[in-house]
């Protein structure tokens, strides 16, 4: 029978077929906790009674939002989750990784097919190599934890299917800002979103991160891409390997909730405006609006293409004396190869603090947060009223191009009118 | 029971600002409910009143802290017009009804909300409205007391692969 990806996913791993809408317990392939949902995870495993983890090869844990330890609460959740990780012989990435997806995706602990749980909103970032991932809050968790299975109900699917190729300067983060202004903050509630097409197709894993990791912003349960060949590539290149054979090709015949054609070939670049993620426009409608902060980094937008991107747009420029300009790279290995490249160094030169991979500014919780009346460019996902700092602070979504773009000139600009 | 109002699109960083995360005990987030959007709700808050958003209410991050913060205000009770996937879950995994009433947007600050599940319906200042019936898995879960209780009760999973 046709089928999406997810109903696909989810009868390979029951043996039987499913269709959306059935509810079911089944098996989860890794578990994913960091420092601020996990120590509530803990209590609710603990409280169901639980001793010992289902399986402490299939649980990922790490510390990335507040990182290294900001606070003295934030330091006494570090030392309750590292004793744990002890005491169940669960791999400790601790601070010294980086941001829960990114090392998720790129230690390989994420595989095509795999139904996946973690107690953050991103962790649908992990469609991006062709598992169902969604978050969960810390009892669910405690409960996955605990049994190694969560009750589903398997969602409907809405694809998105992208077609054309990108002009220079405009990539995924704009795509998948522009699905969401289309659809609306709540127009994927409860579904799964599949990104097709030969945009998708021709994209490499880094903005098929993005594009899924911002699924949830539609109201998304999981964002997910079909694995192909590139997929095969980059888990290769990682050292992952997948032992399912079973054909996780959406059939286009499959029953969808909605089915949206997107064409990328006179996109331009996308940005959300205060406060809401669906606010999307053309980056020429607000362009020369004055940025206190550029923040460049995130699980969205922290990776080694990303500041490529961002140092191209940047060349030999210096950034505007008066912006704060913010790069964090998602993880130990991105800063790695964007240190090893140079880009670090020209950041640095161009007058950016480079801080080491955590989640940073994204949330307003470790540092880089906002007066009220300043205005943030961001890179990152969320753009709520006080996300990033004060209630008053003004956070304004956009791609690596832009930011950078807008880093450089002190106010937003379009990155297609710098050289 | 008071209504507090909210409009569309709440988001848990409304809800629970971010700086108070490291806090897990319902009652000193309460303190913080709302805080910097709605400050006379930490305040003014009391046992048995009820929450009504509109459309999406609860989106944005997977904090379990949110409905934390509104139980530990002595809120059961939230009705909108729709919810946010993980927000709507944690709800009933942590004790707090969510309600989804079509007609959230009649309802005014301060009405008088009765909730009738069995009935499938509320009353706000004696006005009937439907409410959509909770699906029957999460039933199972809200029957238990929710998932901790729930966890304890189940003798062995039924596991789609079997
Ligand atoms: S980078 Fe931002 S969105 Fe991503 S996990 Fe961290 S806080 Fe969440």
């Amino acid at each position: 029978m046709s089928a999406t990806i997810t109903e696909k996913i989810f009868s390979g791993r029951c043996a039987r077929e499913v269709v959306a809408g059935d509810v079911m317990m089944a098996p989860i392939d890794a578990a994913m906790i960091h420092d601020i949902t996990g120590p509530l995870a803990i209590d609710k495993f603990m409280e169901m009674g639980g001793t010992t983890v289902f399986d402490p090869a299939k649980v990922i844990l790490l510390f990335d939002h507040q990182v290294p330890a900001d606070s003295i609460p934030a330091a006494q959740n570090h030392v309750m989750m590292r004793r744990f990780a002890e005491e169940q012989g669960i791999l400790n990435y601790d601070v010294h990784e980086g941001v829960c997806h990114q090392v998720a995706v790129e230690k390989g602990r994420v595989l095509p097919g795999d139904i996946v749980v973690g107690s953050d909103s991103h962790t649908c970032t992990y469609g991006a190599v062709g598992a169902f991932a969604t978050g969960i809050g810390s009892t669910d968790m405690g409960f996955a934890l605990r049994f190694g299975a969560l009750y589903f109900r398997i969602p409907e699917s809405i694809r998105a299917e992208a077609a054309g190729a990108f002009a220079p300067r405009v990539g995924a983060k704009d795509l998948v800002l522009s699905i969401i202004g289309d659809l609306g903050a709540d127009g994927a509630t409860y579904k799964a979103v599949e990104f097709t097409g030969p945009a998708m197709e021709a994209m490499d894993i880094p903005g098929r991160m993005t594009c899924c990791n911002m699924a949830i912003e539609m109201g998304g349960k999981a964002g997910i891409v079909p694995p192909d060949a590139t997929t095969h590539a980059y888990l290769a290149s990682i050292g992952a390997r997948t032992t399912r054979k079973e054909d996780l090709t959406p059939d286009d015949d499959a029953t969808y909730a909605a089915w949206k054609d997107y064409d990328v070939t006179d996109l331009v670049p996308q940005v959300a405006v205060p406060h809401n993620v669906d606010n999307v426009v053309d980056v020429t409608d607000v362009a020369g609006i004055p940025v206190n902060q550029v923040f460049i980094g995130s699980c969205t937008n922290g990776r080694y293409d990303d500041f490529l991107e961002a140092a191209e747009v940047l060349g030999d420029e210096t950034f505007s004396p008066d912006v704060r300009v913010i790069i964090v790279p998602a993880s130990r290995t991105e800063y790695l190869r964007t240190l090893r490249a140079g880009l670090i160094e020209r950041f640095v030169e161009a007058g950016a603090i480079v801080e080491g991979p955590s989640c940073g500014p994204c949330m307003g919780g470790a540092f880089g947060l906002l007066a009220p009346g300043e205005v943030s460019l961001s890179t990152s996902n969320r753009n709520f009223r006080g996300r990033q700092g004060s209630t008053e602070a003004e956070v304004y979504l956009c791609s690596p191009a832009t930011a950078a773009a807008s880093a450089i000139h002190g106010v937003i600009t379009d990155p297609r009118e710098v050289a | 029971m008071r209504v507090w109002k909210f409009g569309d699109d709440i988001d848990t960083d409304a809800i629970i600002p971010g700086r108070f995360l490291t806090i897990y005990e319902s009652a000193e987030l309460a303190t913080h409910a709302f805080e910097g959007t709605r400050d006379d709700f930490a305040r003014e808050a009391k046992e048995g009143d009820i929450i009504v958003g509109g459309r999406n209410f609860g989106c944005g991050s997977s904090r379990e802290h949110a409905p934390l913060a509104i139980k530990g205000a002595g809120i059961t009770v939230v009705v909108a017009r729709s919810f946010a996937r993980i927000f709507y879950r944690n709800c009933i995994n942590t004790g707090v009804l969510p309600v989804i009433c079509p007609d959230a947007d009649t309802i005014r600050e301060g009405d008088t909300v009765e909730i009738f599940p069995e009935k499938g319906c509320l009353t706000a200042n004696g006005v009937r409205h439907d409410i959509e019936p909770v699906p029957a898995f999460m039933q199972k879960i809200i029957t238990a007391g929710g998932l901790v209780e729930y966890a304890h009760a189940i003798e062995e999973l039924e596991l789609c692969t079997k």
